[in-house]
């Protein structure tokens, strides 16, 4: 049994500890926001916030997490379903294609803002690195952070 | 408030309705009860001109996609009491935008209100195929996209076999089902409206208007919701070919309507194949043979049995699957799992052997034409200078970032399969065999597609989905790791492709000879667009085990690589400036001409540029769409970098004017991937590369800027999703040489030290 605090509650899960912490999220809680995408910590898909800080699920051990905060794609709009600046800059600015990436990309975006509030362009391309957008919607990535880093 | 931002904040507003619905409606489609009810909504698929033939199949159609108080107009379109419009989508969804296009093209011409319209995707249905597809391919039009190559079969494309596609790919979605479909049913189902509308008010049809979902009689002054004549409307026959609006008459075709899709994916409640959940499933992974054809010889299923959450271990002939409790036991298991697997003569082969079996049969195999003007054979024994040269590029996969991954039940006789597909109907048909069932009795519910670019139009991963389900007896969910979905794709070919030309004395070509292997499609890919008198373009045929498949424009990838950096070459080689060189060799030519001098301007051709800089430039037709682009390149570091990209297109008109502009900003960076890093090599027969690590991806901090420009003609409807790609790697590589003085004729570029080095090139 592992105890995780995940979007402001309380879950017990009955899986090994071993287990990366992204099969626990999709599979155990049923939260399929956050995505597999390689396994090895390549390409930010899986990418969730611990703490306030974006880590790759896919390779995070259940057992390592010990009791931070987590949050999930289904945890960052307000309680009362407001998005979060960055999703509204994500809509303003029509950065999803397939969409299967986003959810990592949105993750890593509001660590980045809440990190930096204002990011040069130097700042976003290096944060952002360790998420690919296989429809390559890169541009419009960083014009959304931009856009979302005026209003957090 | 302007009227562009109040269009906007509308149009926002209906995409979140929209979107709230199409997600409470996957919501109950994906869940175990609601299917029962719903499933007949679940598949997704393309059908031209099927459903307003007169007396055609829309009986039959009627029972599929519309309740009891619900009227079936044509094929794509149905009317609800309460007069909402839905625009019935015979497409997958996969980030193009083609729920929001093609809905738009049919409010357009039915007059239907976009605001209050619902979108559904298509059942996989027969009559949702290919029509003009298959029409297309079959009258050799020259416009049949590649994808088509494969059939429901996994053959080679027949001709009555191309009758049952439906496929999302090619670019056909909108300059196919948008322009011969939704408009045509839109159109259709607003000439059955205003007949039923006049017939009840008895007046002439003429006097009457359609607007947004009402028809209005101004001379009296009546007015009443399309749902009020949707009765009688149904029971007439519908035009074959109704009147269709001029371009200068839209008001929603060539705007930027906001994608239904995007809200859906910013808060992760979009649903693609990898988060259906079924009640009972368990998770099951595969490890097929490395080299493709061969088969598992042995294997030892004790230490992975063994495992915490393990429930079988399965030989399914060429791949073993083990079915777990969840995706990590499946996993672990299957890396315990002990297999040996048969031999065969492709296990020696590797990466240099492929080349030289490559160049042997260039040599030595019977030559196909495919293109033949004027006699080239004559001018190149004549001329005093022929120049010639070898081009390669290498396999490529798709790396979609949603692995491979479909999840089955089969159960008493019955199949429900949920995943994302290109080929709903292939799948379905696939799917039926595999479990020895009817195709009635298999049921399809397509989900988002995490990435397709041709992959997804290959059945294989829904296959053995229900393979697995059927042989462990439980609901399934099959995820290929990263590394099966690299090293089991269904890969773009490697090609070599040999070139010689002829100059004049005013250095243009007077003869152009290209033999090449592998073709696939479409054959016109390997012309060129220029105004040369003595042609020959030929191929050969040398088989390999490796499986090949449809890839982001297909043939167009390889060859727009080698014309337009063999013109280039010819462009240098004459003294003359590679764009003026091509402008004269496109006399004539006005839509390539007006595209090449857009992007020359966007590009600021010519301009000064700082030290370690230059530009590249090339042109390219695919999917009736003209793409041009302007690459400006950095040297100075280790790798060649693309500062910025200017990219002028032509489609005809762009539907959706932002969301053309994302294809090709899209089909940019996925073309530069190929071009700086995408490489699949053999070694021993399998493919050698795994995940991210060694099959690289342009990341932000690599990415350029790209700037679009959209013109607009007279021409037919091209496509969007793939013609950006093909002219990406031949600018970039001539600005490669326009820096460095080194011509790149293998593909990937990688490393830029031995361009430096003059290791390589001329």
């Amino acid at each position: 049994m592992v105890q995780l605090r995940i979007n402001g509650q309380v879950k017990t899960v009955d899986i090994d500890p071993d287990t990366p912490l992204l099969w626990a999220i999709r599979e155990q809680l049923g939260l399929t926001g956050t995505k597999f995408g390689c396994g090895a910590s390549l390409c930010g898909a899986c990418t969730v916030h611990v703490d306030g800080a974006a880590i790759r699920s896919c390779v995070t051990a259940l057992g390592d997490v010990d009791g931070g905060e987590i949050t999930t794609i289904e945890g960052i709009a307000a309680p009362d379903g407001t998005l979060h600046a960055v999703q509204k800059a994500w809509i303003k600015h029509q950065v999803p294609q397939c969409g299967y990436c986003q959810s990592g990309q949105i993750m890593s975006a509001t660590a980045l803002l809440s990190e930096n509030p204002n990011p040069s362009d130097a700042d976003i391309e290096s944060f952002m690195a360790g998420n690919i957008c296989r429809c390559g919607m890169y541009s419009r990535i960083k014009a959304a952070i931009k856009t979302a880093a005026k209003e957090v | 408030m302007s009227d562009v931002n109040q269009a906007q904040t509308k149009a926002q507003r209906k995409a979140d309705k929209k979107a709230q619905r199409a997600s409470e409606s996957r919501g109950k489609k994906w869940s175990r009860r609601g299917f029962i009810t719903t499933s007949v909504v679940g598949g997704g698929a393309l059908l031209i001109g099927v459903g307003i033939r007169p007396g055609d199949r829309t009986d039959k159609l009627a029972k599929l996609v519309t309740r009891a108080d619900e009227s079936l107009l044509t094929t794509w379109v149905k009317l609800a009491p309460d007069n909402t419009v839905t625009a019935i989508i015979p497409h997958g969804e996969m980030g193009q935008g083609v729920h929001t296009a093609l809905s738009a093209m049919l409010a357009e011409e039915m007059e239907a209100d976009w605001d209050t319209m619902e979108i559904m995707e298509a059942p996989a249905e027969k009559a949702y195929a290919n029509h003009i597809l298959a029409r297309e391919f079959l009258v050799d039009s020259g416009n049949i996209p590649g994808i088509l190559m494969e059939t429901v079969n996994g053959a080679f494309l027949g001709i009555t076999k191309a009758i049952n596609l439906q496929i999302t790919g090619g670019s056909t979605s909108v300059r196919f089902t948008g322009a011969m479909a939704m408009q045509c049913a839109g159109a259709a189902a607003k000439e059955l409206l205003l007949k039923a509308a006049a017939k009840t008010w008895d007046v002439s049809v003429d006097s009457l208007r359609a607007q947004k979902s009402y028809i209005y009689h101004d001379a009296s002054g009546k007015s009443a919701p399309f749902a009020g004549f949707a009765q009688m409307a149904a029971s007439f026959t519908p035009n074959l070919n109704p009147k269709l609006k001029a371009r200068k008459d839209y008001t929603l075709m060539g705007t930027s309507l906001p994608r239904v899709d995007i809200p859906s994916k910013v808060d992760g409640t979009a649903m693609f194949g990898m988060d259906a959940q079924i009640d009972g499933m368990k998770y099951a992974t595969i490890k097929a043979a490395p080299v493709h054809g061969q088969s598992i010889e042995t294997f030892d299923p004790r230490e992975a049995k063994k495992m915490p959450g393990v429930q079988g271990v399965y030989n399914m002939g060429d791949y073993i699957a083990v079915v777990a409790d969840g995706y990590w036991q499946a996993k672990q298991a299957i890396e315990a799992v002990e297999v040996n697997f048969t031999s065969s003569e492709a296990g020696a082969l590797d990466q240099a052997g492929v080349f030289a079996q490559y160049s042997k049969a260039i040599d030595n195999s019977k030559r196909k034409t495919i293109h033949k003007s004027g006699d080239s054979a004559a001018t190149l024994s004549k001329a005093a200078d022929v120049i010639s040269t070898e081009y390669t590029v290498p396999f490529l996969a798709h790396a979609c970032m949603e692995p491979m991954n479909a999840t089955a039940w089969v159960r008493g006789g019955k199949c429900d399969l949920w995943t994302g597909t290109q080929n709903p109907l292939g799948t379905r048909a696939e799917a039926a065999k595999a479990a020895g069932l009817k195709l009635g009795d298999v049921t399809l519910h397509t989900a988002y597609m995490g990435g397709g670019f041709g992959r997804r139009s290959i059945t294989d991963y829904a296959v053995q989905a229900v393979m697995v389900s059927k042989e462990a007896d439980v609901p399934v969910k099959l995820i290929w790791s990263r590394e099966e979905t690299t090293q089991q794709d269904h890969y773009r070919p490697a090609v070599t492709n040999r070139l010689s030309a002829v100059l004049g004395d005013d250095g243009m070509p007077t003869t152009w000879n290209s033999i090449f292997v592998h073709k696939l499609d479409p054959k016109e890919a390997s012309v060129t667009p220029y105004n040369i008198p003595n042609q020959m373009i030929e191929y050969v045929e040398s088989p390999m085990h490796i499986r090949f498949g449809p890839w982001r424009s297909v043939d167009h990838t390889q060859h727009g690589f080698f014309i337009e950096s063999f013109i280039d070459e010819l462009a240098h080689k004459a003294g003359q400036d590679p764009y003026e060189y091509r402008r004269k060799l496109l006399a004539g030519k006005p839509r390539f001409l007006a595209v090449l001098d857009a992007a020359a301007k966007a590009g600021n051709w010519g301009a000064p540029l700082p030290k370690g800089q230059a530009r590249g430039i090339s042109i390219v037709e695919s999917f009736m769409t003209i793409a041009a682009q302007v690459v400006t390149v950095d040297v100075s570091g280790d790798i060649p970098r693309a500062v910025h990209v200017a990219c002028a297109a032509d489609a005809g008109m762009a539907v959706n004017p932002d969301g053309f502009k994302a294809q090709m900003e899209s089909g940019i960076i996925y073309g530069l991937t190929a071009a700086l890093y995408g490489e699949i090599s053999l070694e021993d027969g399998a493919v050698t590369q795994s995940n991210f690590h060694d099959y690289e991806m342009v990341r932000m901090d690599n990415a350029p800027e790209i700037d679009v420009v959209i013109l607009q003609s007279d021409a037919r409807l091209g496509g969007a999703g793939e013609p950006g790609t093909p002219p990406i790697a031949p600018a970039f590589a001539n600005a490669v040489f326009a820096a460095t003085g080194k011509r790149v004729r293998n593909l990937p570029i990688g490393d830029l030290s031995v361009y430096k080095s003059g290791a390589v090139g001329n």
